[in-house]
């Protein structure tokens, strides 16, 4: 055995540095569904608790859904659980083709090819397309999945300042020469809930004949007139090369990905992608609950209008209460708190109030910007929101920090 | 063309290329890249901002995070190749 005492002594102080340092994350174990209303075991070992959900990526209360459920079961039944191989080997079944051919509908691309997750789409798909003779120009804040992919690519890369416009420009000029350029970004932001400024991006690539790839995970279902993501929010559908994003969220929040966009950059996808040659799909069963997904928010933009409507309620509530909150129009509304302290005991006092929501801190977001990330449900309904603002404003009432500014709370608090 | 000069134009790059926080001091001494300021990935566009304001190519050996460390550095490697 080779896992001797003094290899486990190197990860014991590892992990005590983390612990140390206040930055050891400890998972909070969920006896129910996904919902508005759950039950929740933290710390581990305590009694069940029942709280209201306000950090779930569940934007459109799909991932309990009993249609949803039903269709899934239904998979299970006709198409069986495991598919025990790759794609290319006797892993696909008609419903993957399925489901890529309604995703291909449902963002307005030319051709889909699905992924175990977003991850995987993220990490395979700059390598796939990409060689050391082209670059990759990415927004400063995209995804942690992002920037792996961007890492096993060959291209060279380079960054522009969040949302920067300008900054994209000289970027795009300094890299003229380069065979292909792609230009890179969140749809929507999971962090802060800004959206990418897209209609610009759109025309800067057009002027520069650079490709624009975005990663619609937080957008997917819910963003634009009729929830399509942002590249709708924006006017430009039909004029994105590449989107990834994720049936883990709001499309029913189970698990899997897919890469959306060119005919042939899918295909080169399907021929190089290592996560898509190397790893089995998506399972029958997720399949058949996100086709169900699929046909719900085709018929209907019943789910994604009460998404919007919440997310306004609580954003005017909190605002009134005199929160310092991330300027947003999407579900995602941080509640800025700085400190990292602060932003578990609020977190602590929310949960003792039965409300659930997460502080986030560094390196989650930068050092400084420690938050409460709310994400709202169109599973919510008003008396869930009345509640965890009533708790929200108790908590606030506690640490003095309600209708103080950013500076007044760091002063007191620490950054 | 001078040192200086050449030290104060990279100075002004990174300053405006990578410096968000208005309270940073940067000299011509602060370790970019294992102060954290510049990351290893950002270096290209430095890379391709000395290449094309002097019209000089910087192998990639060359180009490694000891030789873009600080602004006396680079203005170092860059007058290797001008």
């Amino acid at each position: 055995m080779g896992y001797s005492d003094a290899i486990r002594s190197v990860y014991q102080a590892q992990i005590q540095e983390i612990r140390e340092a206040g930055l050891l994350k400890q998972e909070r174990f969920i006896h129910s569904p996904q919902a508005a209303d759950i039950e929740v075991e933290f710390p581990s070992g305590a009694s069940v608790k029942k709280a209201i959900n306000m950090c779930a990526n569940n934007y459109l209360g799909l991932s309990s859904h009993p249609d949803v459920v039903k269709a899934a079961h239904a998979g299970l039944d006709s198409r069986g659980y495991g598919m025990s191989s790759v794609r290319f080997i006797c892993g696909t079944q008609d419903i993957h083709r399925e489901l890529e051919a309604k995703m291909t509908e449902f963002l307005g691309t030319e051709d889909t090819i699905l992924f175990p997750s977003c991850m995987d789409a993220n990490c395979g798909v700059f390598e796939a397309v990409l060689t050391n003779q082209d670059v990759m120009i990415s927004d400063r804040l995209v995804h942690a999945s992002i920037i792996d992919g961007i890492r096993l690519c060959s291209a060279i890369h380079d960054t522009f300042k969040h949302s920067n416009m300008e900054h994209l420009e000289e970027k795009l000029q300094l890299h003229a020469d380069k065979r292909l350029k792609v230009v890179i970004t969140d749809g929507v932001f999971s962090m802060d809930g800004d959206t990418a400024l897209l209609d610009r991006m759109a025309d800067l690539c057009d002027k520069y004949d650079a490709m624009l790839f975005i990663d619609e995970s937080h957008s997917s279902g819910f963003i634009g007139k009729t929830g399509r993501g942002t590249h709708e929010k924006y006017g430009i559908m039909g004029r994105v090369d590449i989107i990834t994003t994720t049936f883990g969220k709001a499309l029913g929040g189970a698990s899997g990905g897919c890469v959306s966009g060119r005919r042939e950059i899918v295909e080169m996808c399907r021929q190089k992608a290592r996560p898509y040659l190397f790893s089995n799909t998506i399972a029958p069963v997720v399949v058949s609950g996100v086709l169900k997904v699929l046909e719900i928010l085709s018929g209907s933009t019943e789910r994604r209008d009460k998404l919007e409507n919440n997310t306004a309620y609580w954003r005017k509530g909190l605002m009134e209460a005199g929160f310092v909150l991330k300027e947003g129009d999407t579900p995602i509304v941080p509640v800025m708190l700085f400190n990292a302290k602060l932003a578990q005991d609020v977190s602590r006092d929310l949960f003792d109030l039965g409300i659930y929501a997460v502080g986030f801190f560094f390196p989650v977001v930068p050092k400084g910007q420690a938050r409460i990330r709310t994400q709202i449900s169109a599973g919510h309904d008003i008396h869930h929101l009345d509640k965890a603002l009533d708790a929200f404003i108790k908590v606030g009432r506690k640490y003095e920090i309600l209708g103080k500014t950013k500076n007044e709370i760091i002063e007191r608090y620490g950054s | 063309m001078q040192d200086q000069e050449i030290k104060e134009i990279v100075l002004k790059y990174v300053i405006s290329e990578y410096v968000e926080d208005d309270d940073q001091e940067v000299t011509y001494d602060t370790p970019l890249i294992s102060g954290g300021i510049v990351d290893s990935f950002s270096m290209v566009s430095l890379k391709r901002f000395l290449e094309n304001k002097y019209k000089i190519s910087i192998p990639d050996e060359k180009a490694s995070p000891e030789a873009f460390d600080s602004v006396t550095k680079i203005v170092k490697l860059v007058k290797e190749f001008i």
